[in-house]
Formats: structure tokens, C-alpha cells, sequence
């Protein structure tokens, strides 16, 4: 693998214009890739989801060079009619279309990100690939007191043209003062057996507030992880919704930085699985500054031989007194072959703060089915009716009334 | 004088066996010291070979690094692996001669005099008799055919019973700590139920004659065959001292058919000066099997001493139907350190497993909870109930909670809770204004907040393990 990084990584270069000094740090980037390699279950991180050896099985030989000059057409068909909204769309890694034709335009500033800007020194290898490979950052910059009329839709498209390749993407949010986003990822895939691997950067200042809905519905073979940062400065509101369901292996990690009094995270995941799917939640909440709240709700349906993952991590900093904290994974196992493993953790060092979390998992409810039943239901509704009140829960904690409708019908939830 | 004379003994090979009374192996870790420490104790050979293989088995090893509590290396090799027991002359003679802080906490938990020279190895006079005590005891138990000797005696007495079982539960190829106790240990207990038998009374160590020195490398192996019961009590509420810092002890519990074994412990070991110099490594591994159908093992634990305490007595719930429960009040003061908790390995159908556990910390303490609840494919209709609350006193402590769920059976029910909080103003403010100074308030909060683990203790042992949870937050608050 090594050598195939090397040869990949010279032919992305040499195709591509980067600067001796932008070279270098993706040099640097890769390096440590090479150091690290894919994380093993050895890693703690990666106990229940061994990356390396997943990819090993799936895909086998990955290839990382992804020639970013290839224009990819664009079929209107995929965007949602639904609602009117500005959008991104990227096709396999590559940016073909920024339009935010329902907003004021000195209101957003897109700029490319200068990667010397970028924190190059990461314990996370799959970050590390992803800054030596990815093409140019674009940072979409939401200027002060500006709230974006319309929804923004991410569509993330990988066509039929990728196999067996590495996929890198990254995209940078800055939203300033008393700004507002809502952001809904959309990920339509068309290609089988790629490794996806993205990274999403949000810098809230004061009094802002992101909402940030990630849709994973149809059924594909590719292997994905994204992870998302988030940095909360005073005041500030972090919404994530994250539903999991279509490619047969995800990662989703979200990592919140509460670095301002009253900023606050709100993190809700879905689950919904099947056939032999391996899906992961990881998220970590800090909380580095007094008197700031972070809320987690995940919910999964596992059935076949399919497998779910949550770990949930608070951390309250000894400076964080009055920190409020709540974390609550429920799973529901539907077939004997279906798993699931959690790890929700909590590590404290200031005393004044409320930090709970609970975890529960089993079968569905036998006096609940009974009940049902015995009011004229066959046992096939009366479960459906049962796993969709069960994973509604989630969706009902959705804040945008609009959008929560567009999500309920896209995911078939009433 | 001493040093040369060990000194001079690692030249000579095998010179150390004679004179055993007044020396100790010689420094190290190597298949000599194995085979000296087996020698001394007249080990049948296959005793021998089974601590020699688990030595071949510790040298590959490495040791673990992934726990919360950091400790400065250990040089194996500058460790005494034997050494016999002290005689009276150097041991103190009077009270008086005791750090006066330590006869202080005795007062407080209202340990007799003569008891208090007894756990300190002071000769006791000859009107205070434990020996008969001990003796009396002994009559009650043969009666019932109930073994209960130190694990060197077992192994030339019932060697039979000690073949079959040692290493049952902790094979010699478990991890580091188990592996070098396996290699290593020099004594412990057995503890032997005849089937149908219901042990009528609490066992001890306490009561064991020559329990005391049984050093670094503890081992102990409890057996309650079909349809027995017993509850043993592991240490005592009084501090105790000592000059070796790594414990490594095994503990092996195994449970036949519709066997009950309740096994307590309060760990009260030296934690170390209040800027956390000294102080034991208390590195135990405990682990039950419910071997038997409806067998049920019950750990109960309170921890208030050592530097530093790393342990997780768990339960392998191998028959249908059988039972494991884990309750525990771990407290952590100044700079002390504990990463606790428990496993509960779910293999049989219908097993059910609970588990209470209470973390207090204070001071610059740093405590974690470390648990697995795994419930296996085959372990249908099982149910574990997970609960585990910690308390924080002051912003420069820590209190983590990490624990392992792992479900593969759709017809089973795992539910976890935790909870974090800190004692509330309202709370103090209420009991201090009917009296109570604040250390007595903190220290009934406290208690209150243990409540549900205390209960499980046996009622002596409770009313002292109370005193204790109070004294060990001595000087937190305020």
C-alpha cells in the first residue's frame, strides 16, 4: 500500500497546481499517513469498527488518485423539489456547483481555504489522508448578523465512474457573529466499493447558530467517513441530525468544542439497518467554559446481520462548573444475528455540573406488540408502528418545522 | 549485615534454601527464584511446571499501559518475590511505637486494643487468645467438612481439589498481572463447600491462623460445590500497612449447580501522604464463574485505600440461569487513583446480572468506572441493569465513567444509567443547621449516597465500613 500512496500522491501532484509551499505540507500530511497507516482495532476509537481491516474485506487494493480536471455533468433529477434552497454540489470529491442564488451576495464570502491554515499535526491518520489528497478547500464564510434565507442542500454525488478509490473532501464554515446556516448533506451515491472519507469544519463565533441534517439513505456499497468539527464560541447553538441507513459501512464523528459560556450542542442520530450494514456514531462533546449544555439522542433498529455502534464521550473540563450534560442511546435488536455495541463515557473534573447518560438495548417490546395486536393490528404493523414511533422520537427533535417535514417524507417516517 | 548476606547468597545458586526462617529470595524475577519459592513451599512437581509455564507465558507479555491512573515503571527485577515471615524482633513492640495518625483512625473506628496490636503484629499477651478463637471456629467448619486453610496447606492436603480448579477461572495465560501472580504467588486461601452445605458463618481471613504475611502475590481459590452457600470476607476496616507497593493478588471463584457465593471486600490498604507519596499498587484480578446451573456470585466491594487501585472482579455467567451481581463504593481522597468496575460475561441463557456501583471523589483524586457488559449470542432472554453514580467534591478531582456494552441477542436487555453530581448546598445547609458539623454532614450524605451497596454488606462489617466511608473524606470539604 505504501508504495501505491507514493506513486498516487506524485501523479496527484504533478496533475495538479499546488504551490512548493502547499506540496510540501500535503508531503507532511501524507507522511504522517504513511506513520499511522488505516486505524485497527487497536486503537481505542476504532474497537468496534476496525477501518483497516473492513477496507481489507470489502475493497481490497484502494487506488488514491482522484483526477479532480474531469468535469462530471450534473442530472437535475436528484435535487429536491420540495423546498427552495441554494446548493453545493460535489461529485466524487470535487466541487461543481456553489449557488446561493436566494441569498444576498455581500452577505456570503466564498473564499478557497489557505491550507497553511490548516492544523496539519493530527492524531487522526484518516485526517491526515484526507489533507494530502483532498483538492481545494472552499470556506464558505457567512457574514455578521446574516441569516441565510433559504436552506442550504449539500448534494454529494459519487457516479458510476469510481471504483475502488479513495474519495477525499473537505469544506470549511465560518459563521460570524449573530449569523445563521441550515445545512442539509445529502449524499446520493452511484458508485460501489469506494472508501469516502470527509471533513466538514464549522467555526461558530458569538450568538450563532448552525443546523447541520446529514441524509444517508440509499443503498450502496461504499465504505464512508465523515467526520465533523464544530467550534462553539459564547451563546452559540450547534443543531446535528445525523440519519444512517444506506452505504454498508459508516463512520460519523462529531467532535464539539463548547468553548463559550451559554453555547450549547444538540447531537440526534438515527440508525436504521439491515442486511449485514456497519454503522457508527462516535461523538465527543467538550465542555471548556462554565455554564454551557450539550444534549445526545441516538436511536438504532438493527435487524439481519447488521451491526450499530455508538460511542458518546462528554468531557467537562475542571473550568466548566455548571456544565449540563445528557447522553441516550436505545437500540432495538430484531433478528438473533443483529449487534450492538456501546460506549457511552463521561469524564469529569469539575464538581458543580449535571451529567447523565443512559443506555438501554433489546428486543422490541413483547406487551407492546400484544397490545396492539389485541386492538385488530397484525403483527407486522403492530412492529412497524412500534420501531416508526421509536425512531420519530429522533426526528421529532428536528427545530425546523420545513425541514423536518421534508425529512419525515424522505425517510418514509409519518 | 543483611544486605551481605543476601548479597553473598546470589552468588552462591542454590545456597538460599537453607536458613528460610531470616532471608528472603534474592532479588529478581527468573526460574530460580520460581523454583526456590516452589521448593520452600514442598510444591508437588506439577504445581512446578504450571508456575514455570506461566513465567514462560509473563516474558512475552507486556505489561498494560491503557488504564486512567499513569504509575511510574516497575522493575520486576528489583522486586523480592519471597520472603519468609518477619520475626517478632523486628516488628513494634508497643502501641507507642505506631504513627499516632494511624492509632487516631482506630479510635474512630473503635477497634479494640488487643486488635489493634494483633494487625500491627505485636506479640499479644496471652489473655487475649485469637488462637482459640480461631480454633473453635476451626471445629465448627470441620464438622461441616468445609475446607477453609491457606492455599499451601491446601495444595499438600487437598491437592486433588487444588488440580482441578487452580487456574480454572485465571488461566496461567490470562494478562501480565494474573500471569506474574500465577508465576509468583506465595500464599492465600482455600475455601472448599461440600455440596448442600450452607457454611454457618462468615469466613475470613481475619480468622485464618498465620494469615498474616501472606505477602505481595496473594492467591485464593474459592469452590462452592453444588448447592452450597458462603460468604467470605476479604480485609478488614483498619488501615493497613505495608512495605511492598505492588499487589498483585488472583482471586478464583467458581460456582457449581445452585451454588451462592457472596464475596466482600474493604480494601483499606495505605493510600500514600496527602501529596500522594507512597502508597500501595493495589493490582487484583477477581473474577467468578458461575460454572453451574441457577449458581449465583455476588462481589461486593468498598474501596477507600491505596495509591493506586486497579481491579474489576467480574463474573463469567457460563450455566443457564445463573446469577452475578457486582456492588461497589469506591472513594478516593488526596492523590489516590482507582480505575474500578466490573464484567459481566453473559454465556448461559437466562443469566442476569446487576450492578451498583458509587464513586466518590475528593481532594486532587482522579477515579474512573471501567466496566463490560457482554451478553453473547447464545445467552438468550438475559438481562443485565447497570447503574453507576459518582460524586465529586471540589474542582480539582475527576470522575469518569467508561463503560463497554455489547448486545448480540435480540431477546436480551441490557439498560445502563449514569449520573454524575456533586453533594448539593441544600443538602449540607439542612443537616448543618440541625447540628451536625460538616464533616459529620458530608459524611452522612455520603452515606446515604452508598446506601444500597452498604446493605450487601454483612452487618458487622457494615457498621464499620460507614465509620470508614466518613473518615476516608476526612479533610475534603471546607
Amino acid at each position: 500500500m505504501e508504495q501505491k500512496l507514493k506513486t498516487d500522491f506524485d501523479k496527484f501532484i504533478s496533475t495538479s497546481n499546488f504551490s512548493n509551499q502547499e506540496i510540501k505540507l500535503k508531503k507532511k500530511a501524507l507522511d504522517n499517513f504513511l506513520k499511522n497507516g488505516f486505524p485497527s482495532r487497536k486503537l481505542e476509537n476504532w474497537k468496534f469498527s476496525d477501518i483497516n481491516q473492513i477496507i481489507k474485506k470489502n475493497i481490497g487494493e484502494l487506488t488514491f488518485y482522484n483526477d479532480y480536471k474531469i468535469e462530471n455533468e450534473i442530472n437535475d433529477d436528484i435535487f429536491i423539489k420540495e423546498i427552495e434552497h441554494n446548493k453545493i454540489v460535489i461529485v466524487n470529491g470535487k466541487v461543481q456547483q456553489l449557488n446561493f442564488e436566494y441569498e444576498e451576495s455581500d452577505k456570503i464570502n466564498i473564499t478557497i481555504l489557505d491550507i497553511l491554515n490548516q492544523n496539519l499535526n493530527q492524531d487522526n491518520s484518516l485526517i491526515s489522508l484526507n489533507n494530502s489528497f483532498s483538492n481545494r478547500i472552499h470556506n464558505i464564510l457567512v457574514k455578521k448578523n446574516y441569516s441565510l434565507k433559504k436552506p442550504l442542500i449539500i448534494y454529494q454525488i459519487t457516479n458510476e465512474k469510481m471504483s475502488n478509490t479513495n474519495i477525499n473532501f473537505q469544506l470549511n464554515f465560518d459563521l460570524e457573529e449573530s449569523s445563521s446556516i441550515k445545512i442539509i448533506n445529502f449524499s446520493d451515491d452511484n458508485s460501489e466499493k469506494n472508501f469516502i472519507n470527509d471533513l466538514f469544519n464549522f467555526n461558530l463565533d458569538k450568538n450563532a447558530i448552525l443546523k447541520n441534517y446529514k441524509i444517508d439513505k440509499k443503498n450502496n456499497t461504499n465504505i464512508k467517513y465523515d467526520y465533523s468539527s464544530i467550534i462553539q464560541k459564547e451563546n452559540s447553538i450547534s443543531e446535528t441530525f445525523i440519519f444512517s441507513s444506506g452505504s454498508d459501512y459508516v463512520k460519523n464523528e462529531v467532535n464539539c468544542n463548547l468553548e463559550g459560556k451559554y453555547s450549547s450542542a444538540f447531537i440526534n442520530g438515527i440508525h436504521l439497518l439491515s442486511k449485514n450494514k456497519h454503522h457508527e456514531i462516535r461523538t465527543k462533546t467538550n465542555h471548556l467554559y462554565e455554564n454551557t449544555k450539550s444534549y445526545q439522542l441516538i436511536k438504532s433498529v438493527i435487524d439481519d446481520s447488521s451491526k450499530s455502534v455508538y460511542q458518546g464521550k462528554i468531557y467537562v473540563d475542571s473550568k466548566a462548573q455548571k456544565t449540563d450534560g445528557y447522553q441516550l442511546s436505545k437500540a432495538i435488536l430484531l433478528n438473533e444475528q443483529a449487534e450492538f455495541n456501546a460506549k457511552p463515557e463521561l469524564e469529569i473534573y469539575a464538581d458543580d455540573v449535571k451529567c447523565s447518560h443512559g443506555s438501554a438495548s433489546g428486543s422490541l417490546d413483547e406487551d407492546s406488540i400484544f397490545y396492539l395486536m389485541s386492538r385488530g393490528l397484525d403483527q407486522k404493523t403492530a412492529k412497524e408502528l412500534l420501531i416508526n414511533g421509536f425512531l420519530l422520537d429522533v426526528v421529532e427533535k428536528i427545530t425546523d418545522e420545513e425541514i423536518k417535514k421534508l425529512i419525515k417524507n424522505m425517510i418514509g417516517l409519518n | 549485615m543483611r544486605d551481605k548476606q543476601i548479597e553473598d547468597l546470589k552468588d552462591y545458586k542454590y545456597g538460599f534454601s537453607t536458613d528460610i526462617e531470616s532471608f528472603k529470595a534474592p532479588k529478581g524475577l527468573n526460574e530460580e527464584v520460581i523454583r526456590f519459592i516452589s521448593n520452600i513451599k514442598k510444591e508437588p512437581n506439577w504445581l512446578l511446571q504450571w508456575r514455570l509455564k506461566a513465567f514462560e507465558r509473563f516474558k512475552v507479555l507486556k505489561e498494560p499501559d491503557w488504564q486512567k491512573p499513569k504509575y511510574p515503571k516497575i522493575d520486576y527485577q528489583d522486586l523480592y518475590y519471597y520472603s519468609a515471615p518477619k520475626s517478632f524482633k523486628e516488628k513494634p513492640k508497643n502501641l507507642e511505637d505506631l504513627d499516632p495518625k494511624l492509632l487516631e483512625t482506630y479510635k474512630k473506628l473503635g477497634i479494640p486494643l488487643q486488635e489493634q496490636k494483633r494487625l500491627n503484629g505485636i506479640a499479644v499477651d496471652a489473655v487475649f487468645d485469637s488462637v482459640s478463637v480461631a480454633t473453635t471456629f476451626k471445629d465448627t467448619l470441620t464438622e461441616k467438612g468445609i475446607i477453609f486453610c491457606s492455599i499451601s496447606e491446601a495444595i499438600q492436603k487437598h491437592p486433588d481439589l487444588v488440580k482441578k480448579y487452580l487456574g480454572s477461572v485465571i488461566p496461567i495465560t490470562d494478562h501480565f498481572f494474573a500471569t506474574l501472580n500465577s508465576a509468583v504467588f506465595t500464599d492465600g486461601s482455600f475455601v472448599y463447600i461440600p455440596p448442600n452445605v450452607k457454611c454457618p458463618m462468615e469466613l475470613s481471613t481475619y480468622f485464618r491462623i498465620n494469615a498474616s504475611d501472606t505477602g505481595q502475590f496473594e492467591r485464593t481459590l474459592i469452590i462452592a460445590d453444588k448447592g452450597s452457600y458462603v460468604s467470605y470476607l476479604e480485609g478488614c476496616t483498619a488501615p493497613m500497612r505495608d512495605e511492598n507497593q505492588l499487589h498483585a493478588a488472583n482471586v478464583e471463584l467458581i460456582a457449581l449447580d445452585d451454588a451462592e457465593i457472596k464475596y466482600s471486600t474493604v480494601q483499606n490498604w495505605y493510600p500514600g501522604d496527602k501529596d500522594g507519596k507512597g502508597g500501595i499498587y493495589n493490582f487484583v484480578t477477581k473474577r467468578g464463574l458461575c460454572k453451574g446451573k441457577n449458581s449465583k456470585i455476588s462481589w461486593t466491594q468498598v474501596e477507600t485505600g491505596s495509591a493506586i487501585t486497579w481491579k474489576y472482579p467480574s463474573c463469567i455467567l457460563k450455566g443457564d440461569n445463573s446469577i452475578g451481581e457486582f456492588y461497589s463504593i469506591a472513594i478516593t481522597n488526596n492523590h489516590q487513583k482507582a480505575d474500578t468496575g466490573t464484567k459481566m460475561i453473559h454465556l448461559g441463557k437466562n443469566t442476569k446480572s446487576k450492578i451498583i456501583s458509587k464513586g466518590i471523589s475528593a481532594g486532587k483524586s482522579d477515579m474512573t468506572y471501567r466496566g463490560l457488559v457482554d451478553i453473547s449470542k447464545n445467552a438468550s432472554y438475559s438481562t443485565n441493569y447497570t447503574q453507576c453514580d459518582s460524586l465529586l467534591m471540589g474542582n480539582k478531582c475527576g470522575a469518569h465513567t467508561v463503560p463497554y456494552i455489547k448486545n448480540k441477542n435480540s431477546n436480551s436487555n441490557i439498560a445502563h444509567e449514569a449520573t454524575t453530581s456533586k453533594i448539593s448546598e441544600d443538602q449540607l445547609h439542612y443537616c448543618q443547621q440541625r447540628g451536625l458539623n460538616q464533616e459529620e454532614a458530608v459524611g452522612l450524605i455520603v452515606n446515604g449516597f452508598c446506601k444500597e451497596v452498604l446493605q450487601q454488606l454483612p452487618m458487622e462489617f457494615a457498621v464499620e465500613a460507614q465509620k470508614l466511608v466518613g473518615i476516608s473524606l476526612e479533610g475534603s470539604v471546607g
